[in-house]
């Protein structure tokens, strides 16, 4: 086995437990915890993929933002188990069976599905130099629409903040 | 395709070697400290443990390992021992992509004195900083403490908002660069003048947000003793409270390293590649003058902390929403017109 593949074994390991651990654990501050490794772990995957920019954008901005913002919401209501309120058993049942049903299609879906294998290190287009080329040149026009919806996305947060003065 | 055990060595021992000298540089930090504090304030400092008090971080340390371990009852276990933990990882972890010197060559083999020299580096640096907050965080909620919750509130949303002015002072640095790997920047300093010539403002706004991220004064709001009791770390006793004291030194030294590195020339000195010396003893002076260099800087980090009193907290946020940000915008832009200008 080479280190490739072991590496690759352990990330998907922790990948999927930490993954059932977000929907399993009781506490919902070790819930983001687990997301939080899940994704390192999708970040190691990207890195496997020789698409670096990617795993350390995807660390900057899940992991070190938007996680933290979720941890400081749950910090700051303190939900545990005593205040969270009962499910009603019939929302339980919708749950199981729409649940089941998703499966059901997802393993129809995939089960003829050709995966193809991408040799990782085979693709240079994730490092920085030539992502950045292509974004600046080929993608140039979706790159800055993208970015003026981030710029309407910023402009309205702040008119909801000011709204309270 | 198997395993390269020799590489797997060489980065085990430059890895070990690179977090001794980190420990051994925060360790003798806090001894600096307390000397620093003593001569700005006419006093003696440490004197007792061995010439000097050259033994006090020792006797320190000792103390806190055998000091009475307390996990509050009330407390959430296991974020509790997360908290610190995380701190201490997290601290060691910017380490990795910084250039400590420039290649030696022994028996043959060509080393680098890097642990990573990967072509993201300052990303890298960027998202470890940015989990900075999470031991602080976590140590201060699991405390149940109002106290330490509202410490690490504090401390994550000032990291998380000079964070962003920290990062719009480095675009402009890129933009003359053009390259994101540490190793790259500092060979282009060598060669060259030091970034600091040419990005004064940037690296003043970076000096800035690198006190504010490492929670210094004039910017420890989250410790602050006379507002909070103490702080985040205020349930925490033993070597847990060690660990966090620590890791702030830590963090200096990194952002010492990385300040050194990215504006004034890394381990690359004026006259470096004219002195005639063999390979190997050229790289060791430049480790050498990097370690100059970050010891400059520690000791800037001391001297602001016994002169400047702390802001309060709306200033800080303040300045580093309404002045940080805007300057490094002003920065990014007048930047990137003249490298326009030079190209056309």
């Amino acid at each position: 086995m080479s280190t490739q593949q072991i590496i690759f074994l352990v990330l998907s390991a922790v990948a999927l437990l930490s993954a059932m651990g977000v929907i399993l654990s009781k506490n919902p501050v070790t819930s983001v915890l687990c997301l939080i490794l899940t994704f390192f772990t999708i970040a190691g995957h990207y890195v496997m993929l020789n698409a670096q920019f990617l795993a350390v954008v995807h660390i900057i901005v899940y992991a070190g933002a938007i996680m933290v913002l979720f941890l400081f919401v749950i910090m700051l209501m303190n939900l545990n188990a005593d205040i969270e309120p009962q499910k009603r058993n019939w929302l339980k049942y919708a749950g199981a069976i729409s649940g089941g049903t998703l499966l059901v299609i997802l393993v129809a879906a995939l089960r003829d599905a050709s995966m193809p294998t991408l040799q990782p290190g085979a693709t240079d287009i994730g490092l920085i130099g030539n992502l950045g080329k292509t974004l600046f040149n080929k993608y140039v026009v979706p790159f800055e629409v993208s970015s003026v919806l981030f710029l309407s996305a910023m402009v309205g947060a702040v008119v909801i903040g000011k709204k309270e003065d | 395709m198997t395993i390269d055990w020799y590489f797997i060595l060489e980065k085990l021992i430059l890895i070990s070697g690179v977090l001794a000298l980190s420990l051994i540089v925060a360790m003798y930090s806090t001894w600096g400290e307390r000397k620093v504090a003593a001569v700005i304030q006419d006093r003696r400092g440490p004197n007792r443990a061995g010439p000097l008090g050259l033994l006090q971080p020792l006797a320190d340390g000792g103390k806190l390992f055998f000091k009475e371990e307390i996990i509050p009852a009330s407390s959430h276990r296991f974020l509790f021992i997360l908290g610190p933990s995380l701190a201490m990882l997290v601290a060691c972890m910017t380490s990795a992509v910084i250039p400590w010197g420039d290649t030696l060559v022994i028996a043959g083999q060509e080393i680098s004195l890097q642990v990573a020299d990967i072509n993201i580096g300052i990303l890298y640096i960027f998202g470890v900083v940015s989990l900075g907050v999470y031991g602080i965080m976590l140590g201060g909620w699991a405390s149940n403490n109002k106290y330490s919750l509202l410490a690490s509130v504090r401390a994550a949303s000032q990291i998380i908002s000079y964070e962003l002015a920290m990062g719009l002072s480095l675009i402009a640095l890129l933009m003359l660069t053009g390259s994101l790997s540490l190793k790259d920047i500092v060979e282009q300093q060598r060669h060259g003048l030091w970034n600091v010539v040419y990005q004064p403002l940037g690296f003043l706004i970076f000096l800035v947000c690198a006190f504010a991220e490492c929670n210094r004064t004039p910017f420890d709001l989250p410790e602050a003793e006379n507002e909070l009791n103490g702080g985040y770390h205020l349930e925490y006793s033993s070597m847990k409270l060690g660990f966090y004291l620590f890791a702030e030194y830590i963090n200096m030294f990194v952002s010492s390293a990385l300040m050194a590195s990215l504006y004034f020339g890394g381990y690359s000195f004026p006259g470096m590649d004219s002195l005639g010396l063999p390979h190997n003893v050229v790289t060791i002076l430049g480790f050498l003058a990097l370690f100059l260099k970050i010891l400059v800087f520690l000791f800037l980090f001391m001297w602001v902390r016994w002169t400047i009193p702390r802001f309060r907290y709306d200033q800080l946020m303040r300045l580093g929403w309404n002045v940080m940000i805007p300057l490094a915008l002003l920065n990014m832009l007048i930047t990137g017109a003249i490298v326009l200008f030079r190209q056309g």
